[in-house]
């Protein structure tokens, strides 16, 4: 029975699944280049307008690269859009105006990411609470804790350091190379480390894995910290662009679902394993080709989020019906 | 392990000597939790009093209901609260303060129900696309849907007949002095989900496709159009809440918001284990009751918003704990 062809079709279908986000975004592109055209709007194809698309999910971008390791995982954080907005707040009233400030806010940010990623991490390996839960509940404390002390606009954010969202480096906007950066460690870490290969095996098959020896529990933990760090890096991004810090500005972006769609759109699988942070960032730039293509196209905000969701899930079918994996 | 394996094995040798039939601890819960209520308020003890408690939580009651048969199945149904409002929303549009209109518009929203069930099953079913995110775009569609069809700001009116349901409360009953409409449809919807679910071969199949939808597909069981049944009677049962809701909430664009993941939250408290295979639907009601009762407490303590918003985030996380504690102790999976 077992015949080449038999052998050669999952790796076909795998291929597939590795290409889909690269077609999608080839798909985005045109789809965006034609509108400018038909238009007539071809100052909406210029580099300067692709970086100004690109600079729009910046805070989306780092969120989802930070996602992709959960996922990765074979698990997922709700936390994180909670998590901005504590981390933003956290920052900008350490900061207070005061430039001095700068490196104690960032440092308490990434404290707070770190110990938020731990706890999230403990309770999925430690007391094998199912990650939707254990950071749904996470968030609800998250959110919680920081609504009792903050409702509005808190702290302030130093000129210097603004230059994080609005300074440009040769003519690239700051936050981009960040994200850039930020993209190429995560891949160096994701292809080129043990840590990388261990998160793909333990994504893949956890009982497996553990089997060859490899230590799970730190791997999802260390995958959560990962995640929680990100968005606090978001955070961070997001004071410094609303120049205060806001205890709603992670809920408002819905951070939590979109990074996760992100992520699938990506071609990582929810189920873990197989995937990457390439495909997370062909999520992204296609998220935010859709919206620059909707406002070309003066499509009211209503039915845009309309589409956006009847697009996620197409974008997502477009591959996964090919796939005879079962779904739930 | 080892110690596992010598427990199966004892009551497997001596049958006689197993324990007792495990009491779902969330009636525990819940009992202690009315127990507590009602000393913090005696007036809780008053028909008055439990009754309109069991009418603001009819809504959340029967939507976890509806939710375990998705839960049971495998899946994640993210998008009932968006029906909730797109049912509230929808309902003040097309009634225009007619009362008249308030039958045909009910079974309108019941068919929009069964149709964004149905979609969802389709797509999860035959796309492949994974629950979560099948009903997370769902979700964001039909939010957007509901914002489109009131331009933005719903009018904020329904005819009582419309209302009657969720806010009217029958008369002069014998020993309870009145009787909240509300309660009746949960019992009624309760009863019929329950039988559905614990006394019909479609239960058992649901459970099997949750366990293991692989092994079940093989046995014969039409996973697709099981998963899609689910589907709709979650939507259904998201319909049934939103009108409700329409009923003592006011209309606006955000009635149904969090109202999923309470749901879910519910299943878990009542001991549904997420990914399928294990559920029931009176312990979903139970765990909603629960959730309510929780809140009602504190409530009644006078704890501000978001420190609820933490207390129900621990309870959430302490629930799934012991329950995993629970099923590790009796060796199963």
């Amino acid at each position: 029975m077992i015949s080449l062809a038999n052998l050669a079709r999952p790796f076909a279908r795998e291929r597939m699944e590795r290409q889909a986000p690269a077609f999608l975004l080839a798909a985005a592109i045109m789809i965006y280049a034609v509108t400018a055209l038909s238009l007539g709007l071809t100052r909406f194809l210029t580099p300067e307008a692709a970086i100004s698309i690109l600079n729009r999910s910046i805070a989306l971008g780092m969120t989802a690269a930070g996602q992709t390791f959960a996922i990765l995982v074979a698990s997922i954080d709700l936390s994180v859009a909670h998590l901005i907005s504590a981390s933003a707040v956290l920052a900008s009233v350490i900061m207070n105006g005061e430039p001095s400030m700068i490196i104690p806010a960032i440092l308490a940010s990434m404290t707070l990411g770190v110990v938020v990623g731990t706890l999230n991490g403990l309770l999925i390996t430690k007391l094998e609470v199912n990650p939707l839960i254990a950071t749904l509940g996470m968030s609800l404390v998250i959110q919680g804790c920081l609504a009792s002390f903050y409702t509005s606009f808190s702290g302030r954010v130093p000129s210097e350091f603004q230059f994080f969202a609005y300074g440009e480096v040769s003519g690239l906007p700051f936050s981009l190379l960040v994200l850039i950066a930020l993209v190429l460690l995560a891949w160096l870490l994701l292809r080129f480390t043990r840590f990388g290969s261990n998160i793909y095996s333990v994504g893949g098959n956890r009982d497996t894995a553990r089997a060859a020896g490899i230590k799970t529990a730190r791997v999802v933990v260390a995958a959560h910290i990962i995640c929680s760090l990100c968005a606090a890096l978001a955070g961070l991004y997001l004071a410094s662009r609303l120049k205060s810090g806001s205890p709603w500005i992670g809920s408002e972006g819905a951070y939590d679902l979109e990074s996760i769609a992100v992520v699938v759109i990506g071609g990582t699988v929810l189920s873990g394993g197989r995937g990457g942070i390439w495909g997370t960032t062909a999520g992204v730039v296609i998220f935010s080709l859709i919206d620059s293509i909707f406002n070309l196209a003066g499509i009211d905000a209503f039915a845009k989020q309309v589409m956006r969701g009847i697009i996620i899930v197409a974008a997502v079918a477009f591959y996964a019906v090919r796939s005879k994996r079962m779904v739930a | 392990m080892t110690e596992k394996t010598v427990e199966m094995t004892e009551a497997s040798l001596f049958p006689g000597k197993r324990r007792l039939p495990q009491v779902n601890p969330v009636y525990f819960v819940l009992a202690a939790l009315l127990c507590a209520i009602a000393l913090s308020n005696p007036n809780f003890l008053e028909p008055p009093g439990y009754l309109n408690f069991l009418k603001r939580a009819a809504p959340l009651a029967i939507l976890a209901a509806g939710q375990i048969y998705v839960i049971v199945s495998g899946g994640f149904d993210l998008s009932v609260g968006s029906v909730i409002t797109l049912t509230v929303v929808g309902s003040s549009m097309l009634l225009d303060n007619n009362d008249d209109a308030t039958w045909w518009v009910i079974l309108v929203m019941f068919a929009i129900g069964a149709a964004v069930g149905l979609i969802n099953g389709l797509v999860v079913s035959y796309l492949r696309v994974p629950s979560l995110i099948a009903t997370l775009g769902m979700m964001i569609t039909l939010n957007g849907a509901a914002f489109m069809w009131s331009s933005g700001s719903p009018r904020g009116y329904l005819p009582d007949t419309f209302r009657f349901f969720g806010r009217y409360n029958i008369k002069g009953m014998p020993l309870i002095q009145f009787l909240p409409v509300a309660l009746i449809v949960l019992v009624v919807v309760g009863i019929a989900l329950f039988w559905l679910m614990h006394r019909t071969n479609l239960g058992r199949l649901l459970h099997a496709i949750g366990d293991n939808p692989r092994a079940a597909q093989m046995s014969g069981v039409p996973v697709e159009r099981i998963r899609i049944f689910a589907f709709v009677i979650s939507s259904l049962s998201g319909v049934t809440a939103g009108i409700l809701l329409g009923g003592f909430a006011g209309v606006s664009t955000d009635v149904g918001t969090g109202y999923e993941l309470q749901a879910i939250t519910a299943t878990v408290i009542g001991g549904a284990q997420l990914l399928g295979g294990r559920g029931s639907v009176p312990a979903s009601i139970a765990g909603a009751l629960t959730l309510a009762a929780i809140f009602t407490l504190l409530n009644f303590i006078g704890l501000p918003k978001p420190t609820r918003d933490v207390v129900q985030g621990l309870i959430l996380i302490v629930a799934v704990v012991l329950a995993t504690y629970r099923r590790n102790r009796a060796g199963g999976r």
